[in-house]
C-alpha cells in the first residue's frame, strides 16, 4: 500500500499508478520478487512505472541493467531457475526482438525440453503500440507475435485493476509471463480500490453486453471500442465489446457464446492485420460457430505500413472509433 | 558372417554412393576403423566399422548407390574378445501420428467456383434456421450486403408479419410438406376415444367461469399429449442430419388456421408442466398474435410435437403430415355423438377420434399405439389432467 | 603450467585414474552412441565430444554437488562427468519417455535437476545470460554456490557472450565461463571468424580473470578450473578459462570435413587427453595392463546395461503429446 492504510476505498490513480502498485506490492510481499531492466532505477523507468522504487527497495532488488535486451532476459530466465520471482522490463515491444531468442527459444521451451523438470516463473513487462509520434521503432504492437508461442502466457491489461491485478497473478505464476502495456494508456486515469488484488488471467470479459455484434479487442484499442459501442447504442445498434486480456491462451468460450448470440463479429486489433492475433481470432470464429454467422467476421487493425512519424498519418494507420462505427453500421444496416 | 551395412549419417539421408573401400577381402579391421568412403548431398565421408573382424566379400561395388541399411560388405568377426554389447534389436517403432492429408485438389475446382458464383448469398445462420423452419431459401429476398439473405430475412418469412405474405407462408408450407412426404416414412394410427367423460367435466368447470375464462377441449387435448409424451420420448424431439435427437422439454406445437388461407403452428412451451387455465391462456395468445401477424420466428420453430385438432369442421378423422424436422403429430377429429357400448348396453355417447402420424424411422407402431391408449386413459380423468 | 606430473607428486594417484576412467566412460558411450545412430536407434543431430573429455572431466572435479552447470549441444560428456545417469542419457538419445528429458530433447538437450544440470542448449550462447541468471540468483539469496558455464569458441562471436561477460563482471557473479575453444565453429575456422583469436584477451578486456589452458591435459583443466571455482565462490566475481582442445570427429555425424585437413586432425589425435594421460601414468608406473582391461570391461557394461535400458525403454503414448508446455496448476 502507498499509504500504509489498507482498505477497499476507491482512489485515484493512473494506469501507471496501479502497475507501480503491482510491482510495489510484490516487492513487499515476496523477497523472491525483484526488477530489473534498462533505466528502471534511477531514471525512473522509460514511462515512469518504476519511479521511487529504487528508494524504497534499493539496488540490488531494483536493477538497472547494461543495454543488453537478451542477456537481462535471459538472466531473468536463469534467475528463477535459481529461486527467484524476477520482473523484468523491457522500454518496448520493439526491443524485445532483441531477446527474441531468449523468450522463444529459452524461456518458452525449457520445460518442455527438459521433460517437465524445469518451469521459469519469470514476468517481463513491456510497453507495446503507437499514438505517440514515436515513428517507426518505437510503435508497434507485436505482442501478436509473441502469442504465437506454446510455453508462454500473454496478457494485455486494458484496464486499472488489470494493470494491477495481472502483475500479481503473473508472478505467482510458474511459467514466462508476457505482459504487454499499451503506452498509451498509462495516464489513463481512474479509480481502483486501495486494495486490488490478484485478478484472473485466463478468461477474456464482456466489458458491455448488446445482441446485434461482438466486437472483440484488447489493450489499447478497447477505450476506442468501447466508445464507438456507445455511440452505435444511439443509432440502436448493440455493441457486445469483449476484452480478450489474455492473448495466450485465447479464451474461446466466452468469443464464441458472444458471436452465437449476436451473430455477427468484428476484431479491432492495433498489430497488422497479415498473420495476426486478429487473423487466428477470425479463424477460430469460422471454425467453431461459423453457423451462427450472419456476415462475414470483419476486422479493423492497423494499415500495412510501418508507424509513420507524421500526427495525420500515424492516425490514419491505426484503429479509430470512427472506423468502427462505419464498419458495424454497413454490416448491420440492413436491419438497423 | 555379419554383414557391414551403409551407415546412416544424418536424419535426411536417404542413400549414399560407395566411393571406394580403404579394405580388401581378407584384410582384419577393427571397431572404429574408417573402411570406405562414401558420397553423400553433403559430400564425401569416411565411414567407419564398428565391429572387429576380417573383411569376408565386399558386396557392394564401388560407384553404385545403395540405400541407408543396404549391405555393403561381409565380415568374419573374431570372437575373441565378446565386448559385453547389448544387443542392439529392432525395437517397436514409435507409431508415428500421421496428420491428416488435406483434401485432394479437386480437378473440378473451375467448376465450383463457377457454380459458386451464381448460388444465393445466404448467411450460415440464415441457412441453418431455413433448413430449421423448412423456409425455401431460391426466392428469399435477401437484405442484407450484396443482397445476401440473413437470419432476419428467413425469421421474417415464417412471422407472418402481414396479410399480404401469403404467397410466401404457401411456400414455406409447400416447402416443408413436400420434404416431409418425399422424406418421411410416415406411419398412421387412429383410434376411438370416449370423449363424454372430458365434455361433462369441462361442462361443469365452465358453468362457474366468465366467458373469457371458458376452457376450450383443445387445452385437454394439449395437456394429455404433453403428458402422455413424457413416456414415449421416441416421438418428441427433432431429427436432424441423419440422427434422431429427443427433446428435453416438451412443446406442443398446436395448429392454427389463418384467416387468410394457410396455417402455422406455434408452440405451447413446456405444455406438460402448465395447469389448464395456463395452457388456455397460452393458446389464446398464440391464436391472437397467429392472426395478427405478431408470432416471433422462434415459436414457431420450438415445436417437439405438433396437434392439429380439425374439432369445427365436423371431419372424423385427421391423417397428419409430420412437420419437419419433427418425428409426430397428432390429430383430431370431430367430437360427435354416437353408439357407445358400455358394459352390456349400447348409449349415444360422445366420442372422438385421435390419430397418430409418426416417423417409422424413428418410433414403431406399437409404441405409438401405446402412446394413442395413454393419452387416451388420461382424458378418461380429466380432473387429473 | 601445471602438470601431471607435478600433480601426482602430492596427489592421490586413485584421484587420477578416476580423471581417466571417467574420459575413457564418456569416449567409449559416444562411440557406442555413434554405432546406434549410423543403425538409426539414435537420431536428430549427435554432436560427439570425442577428443574434448578432459575439460568436462576436469571441470567437473573441481565443482560441488550444489554447484549448477548450463552446458552446449555437445554436453553428453558434460551430462556423464557431471553424474547424469548413463542409462537415462542414454534412453533419451533413442527418445524414450524413460530419458533424462522424457524425450522430449534428444542428444542436445540433456536435463538433470538432481545434480543441477541446467541442460544442453542449441542456441550458439545462447546458455551464457542463463548462467548468468543462475549465479545471480546465488548471489541475491547469499548461497555459496558458482555456475560452470560451457560453451565453445563460436560463442564469441555472438553478442549474448559479451553482453553476458558485461553484466558478470559488473554485478560481480560466480559464474566461471569455460570456453571449449576446438578451433572450429561447425565448419568456420577460428581464424575465418575473429579479429582477436586469443579469446581469453578478448574476454580479459571486460575485466574479469582470464587464462589460457590446455585442454587436452585433464590434470591441468582441474587445477585451473578448481582455482577458478574457488574464486568465484569467495566472491572474486565471473572467471573466464579459454580451453585450448580438439574435437577429432566431424562436427555432426553428417559432416564430410572439408573444412579441415586431415594431417591436422592426425596431429591433435596425437595429443589425444586419453593417451597422452595413459602413458604418463603408465610411465609413472600408476597403470598396468590389468588396470586398463578392468577399467575397460567397467565401462563396456555400464554401457551394455545404459543401451539394454534404452532399448527397453517406452515411448511416451501420443495422448501426452501436450504436457509439460505449461505447469500444471497443481505443481504452481
Amino acid at each position: 500500500m502507498s499509504n500504509g492504510v489498507p482498505g477497499n476505498d476507491p482512489v485515484r490513480v493512473t494506469y501507471r499508478d496501479a502497475v507501480r502498485e503491482g510491482i510495489r506490492q510484490a516487492l513487499n510481499d515476496d523477497p523472491r520478487v525483484f526488477i530489473m531492466g534498462e533505466d528502471v532505477g534511477l531514471y525512473g523507468g522509460c514511462y515512469a512505472v518504476t519511479k521511487g522504487l529504487l528508494a524504497e527497495f534499493g539496488p540490488d532488488r531494483v536493477r538497472d541493467t547494461p543495454l543488453s535486451e537478451s542477456t537481462f532476459v535471459g538472466a531473468g530466465i536463469g534467475a528463477a531457475l535459481g529461486g527467484m520471482r524476477p520482473i523484468v522490463e523491457i522500454m518496448t515491444v520493439n526491443f524485445s526482438l532483441l531477446a527474441m531468442d531468449q523468450i522463444v527459444n529459452t524461456a518458452a521451451t525449457l520445460r518442455h525440453m527438459s521433460g517437465g523438470q524445469f518451469s521459469i516463473p519469470l514476468v517481463i513487462r513491456m510497453a507495446t503500440g503507437a499514438g505517440r509520434q514515436l515513428a517507426a521503432q518505437h510503435s508497434h504492437s507485436l505482442e501478436g507475435w509473441y502469442a504465437h508461442i506454446p510455453g508462454i502466457r500473454v496478457l494485455t491489461p486494458a484496464t486499472l485493476e488489470d494493470a494491477r491485478g495481472m502483475l500479481a497473478t503473473a508472478i505467482e505464476d510458474p511459467d514466462p509471463v508476457l505482459i504487454f502495456e499499451h503506452s498509451g494508456l498509462y495516464n489513463m486515469e481512474g479509480e481502483l480500490p486501495s486494495d486490488a488484488g490478484p485478478v484472473d488471467i485466463d478468461r477474456a470479459v464482456v466489458r458491455r453486453e448488446g445482441a446485434d455484434v461482438t466486437l472483440i479487442t484488447y489493450g489499447g484499442s478497447l477505450g476506442k471500442t468501447l466508445d464507438a459501442a456507445e455511440q452505435l447504442a444511439r443509432a440502436e445498434i448493440h455493441s457486445e465489446v469483449v476484452d480478450l486480456r489474455s492473448l495466450r491462451p485465447l479464451d474461446d468460450a466466452t468469443i464464441m457464446q458472444s458471436v452465437a448470440r449476436t451473430h455477427r463479429a468484428v476484431v479491432v486489433d492495433e498489430g497488422w492485420r497479415s498473420g495476426s492475433v486478429s487473423a487466428e481470432i477470425s479463424a477460430r470464429i469460422m471454425e467453431q460457430v461459423f453457423y451462427d454467422l450472419d456476415s462475414p467476421v470483419a476486422r479493423i487493425c492497423t494499415e500495412e505500413v510501418p508507424i509513420p512519424y507524421a500526427q495525420h498519418l500515424e492516425q490514419a494507420a491505426l484503429p479509430q472509433t470512427e472506423k468502427i462505427v462505419a464498419l458495424v453500421q454497413a454490416m448491420v444496416a440492413s436491419h438497423g | 558372417m555379419a554383414d557391414y551395412r551403409m551407415p546412416s549419417l544424418g536424419a535426411d539421408m536417404d542413400d549414399g554412393t560407395l566411393l571406394r573401400w580403404l579394405v580388401n577381402p581378407g584384410d582384419a579391421v577393427r571397431r572404429g576403423d574408417v573402411v570406405a568412403v562414401v558420397e553423400t548431398t553433403k559430400g564425401a565421408i569416411d565411414v567407419e566399422i564398428f565391429q572387429d573382424g576380417v573383411i569376408d566379400t565386399l558386396v557392394v561395388e564401388p560407384g553404385s548407390k545403395v540405400p541407408v541399411g543396404a549391405v555393403l560388405a561381409t565380415l568374419e568377426p573374431s570372437g575373441e574378445e565378446e565386448a559385453p554389447t547389448a544387443s542392439v534389436g529392432s525395437g517397436p517403432e514409435p507409431a508415428l501420428h500421421q496428420p491428416d492429408s488435406g483434401p485432394a485438389i479437386d480437378s473440378s475446382v473451375q467448376n465450383l467456383e463457377h457454380r459458386g458464383a451464381r448460388r444465393r448469398k445466404v448467411s450460415p445462420a440464415a441457412r441453418k434456421r431455413a433448413l430449421e423452419l423448412g423456409v425455401p431459401l431460391d426466392e428469399l429476398p435477401g437484405t442484407g450486403p450484396d443482397g445476401a439473405v440473413t437470419l432476419a430475412d428467413v425469421e421474417s418469412a415464417v412471422t407472418v408479419s402481414s396479410p399480404g405474405s401469403g404467397d410466401a407462408m404457401r411456400q414455406t408450407i409447400a416447402s416443408a410438406m413436400t420434404r416431409s412426404k418425399r422424406e418421411i416414412p410416415h406411419y398412421y394410427l387412429d383410434t376411438e376415444m370416449h370423449f363424454e367423460p372430458a365434455m361433462e367435466w369441462l361442462a361443469s368447470q365452465n358453468a362457474e367461469r366468465s366467458v373469457t375464462e371458458r376452457l376450450l377441449y383443445v387445452v385437454l387435448l394439449v395437456k394429455g399429449i404433453a403428458t402422455a409424451l413424457r413416456d414415449y420420448p421416441e416421438l418428441n424431439g427433432h431429427r436432424r442430419q441423419g440422427r434422431f435427437v429427443a427433446a428435453e422439454r416438451i412443446h406442443v406445437g398446436v395448429a392454427i388456421a389463418l384467416r387468410g388461407g394457410g396455417l402455422v403452428a406455434p408452440a405451447i412451451r413446456n405444455a406438460d408442466r402448465m395447469d389448464l387455465d395456463s395452457l388456455m391462456q397460452a393458446l389464446r395468445d398464440l391464436v391472437q398474435r397467429a392472426r395478427s401477424g405478431g408470432l416471433r420466428g422462434s415459436e414457431v420453430a420450438d415445436p417437439t410435437i405438433t396437434l392439429t385438432s380439425l374439432g369445427d369442421l365436423s371431419v372424423d378423422r385427421v391423417y397428419p403430415v409430420i412437420y419437419p424436422p419433427q418425428v409426430a403429430i397428432v390429430g383430431f377429429g370431430t367430437p360427435v355423438l354416437r353408439p357407445w357400448v358400455l358394459g352390456e348396453r349400447v348409449v349415444p355417447r360422445r366420442v372422438i377420434h385421435g390419430s397418430l402420424a409418426a416417423d417409422h424411422r424413428v418410433s414403431d407402431g406399437h409404441r405409438g399405439g401405446l402412446f394413442l391408449r395413454q393419452v387416451d386413459r388420461l382424458l378418461q380423468e380429466p380432473e387429473n389432467l | 603450467m601445471t602438470t601431471a606430473d607435478t600433480l601426482l607428486d602430492g596427489a592421490p594417484s586413485e584421484h587420477v585414474m578416476e580423471l581417466l576412467r571417467g574420459m575413457i566412460r564418456i569416449r567409449r558411450f559416444e562411440e557406442k552412441c555413434a554405432e546406434l545412430y549410423s543403425a538409426t536407434k539414435i537420431r536428430g543431430f549427435l554432436h560427439l565430444y570425442i577428443g574434448e573429455e578432459a575439460i568436462a572431466v576436469g571441470v567437473m572435479a573441481a565443482l560441488s554437488p550444489a554447484d549448477a552447470v548450463v552446458a552446449t549441444y555437445r554436453e553428453h560428456g558434460h551430462a556423464l562427468a557431471r553424474g547424469v545417469a548413463m542409462d537415462t542419457i542414454m534412453a533419451e538419445m533413442y527418445g524414450k519417455q524413460e530419458g533424462c528429458s522424457r524425450g522430449r530433447g534428444g542428444s542436445m538437450h540433456l536435463f538433470d535437476a538432481a545434480t543441477r544440470f541446467y541442460g544442453g542448449h542449441a542456441i550458439v550462447a545462447g546458455g551464457l545470460p542463463v548462467a548468468v541468471g543462475l549465479a545471480l540468483a546465488d548471489a541475491m539469496q547469499k548461497r555459496p554456490l558458482v555456475t560452470a558455464c560451457f560453451f565453445g569458441e563460436g560463442a564469441a562471436a555472438e553478442g549474448e557472450f559479451h553482453e553476458s561477460l558485461n553484466l558478470a563482471t559488473l554485478w560481480s557473479l560466480p559464474v566461471v565461463f569455460l570456453c571449449e575453444n576446438n578451433l572450429y565453429a561447425m565448419g568456420t575456422a577460428l581464424t575465418r571468424s575473429e579479429s582477436q583469436v586469443d579469446i581469453h584477451l578478448k574476454a580479459g578486456s571486460y575485466g574479469l580473470r582470464s587464462e589460457q589452458v590446455d585442454g587436452m591435459d585433464v590434470v591441468a583443466v582441474e587445477n585451473a578450473a578448481r582455482g577458478a571455482v574457488e574464486r568465484a565462490r569467495m566472491g572474486e566475481g565471473p572467471q573466464f578459462l579459454e580451453l585450448r582442445t580438439y574435437r577429432f570427429r566431424a562436427h555432426s555425424m553428417f559432416d564430410p570435413e572439408l573444412y579441415r585437413d586431415k594431417a591436422e586432425v592426425e596431429s591433435w589425435k596425437s595429443r589425444g587427453p586419453i593417451a597422452t594421460l595413459k602413458t604418463r601414468l603408465e610411465q609413472a608406473g600408476y597403470l598396468s595392463d590389468d588396470d586398463l582391461v578392468a577399467m575397460d570391461s567397467q565401462v563396456d557394461e555400464e554401457i551394455a546395461r545404459a543401451v539394454a535400458f534404452a532399448e527397453a525403454g517406452t515411448w511416451e503414448p501420443i495422448s501426452d503429446l501436450g504436457r509439460d508446455v505449461y505447469t500444471p496448476r497443481s505443481q504452481s
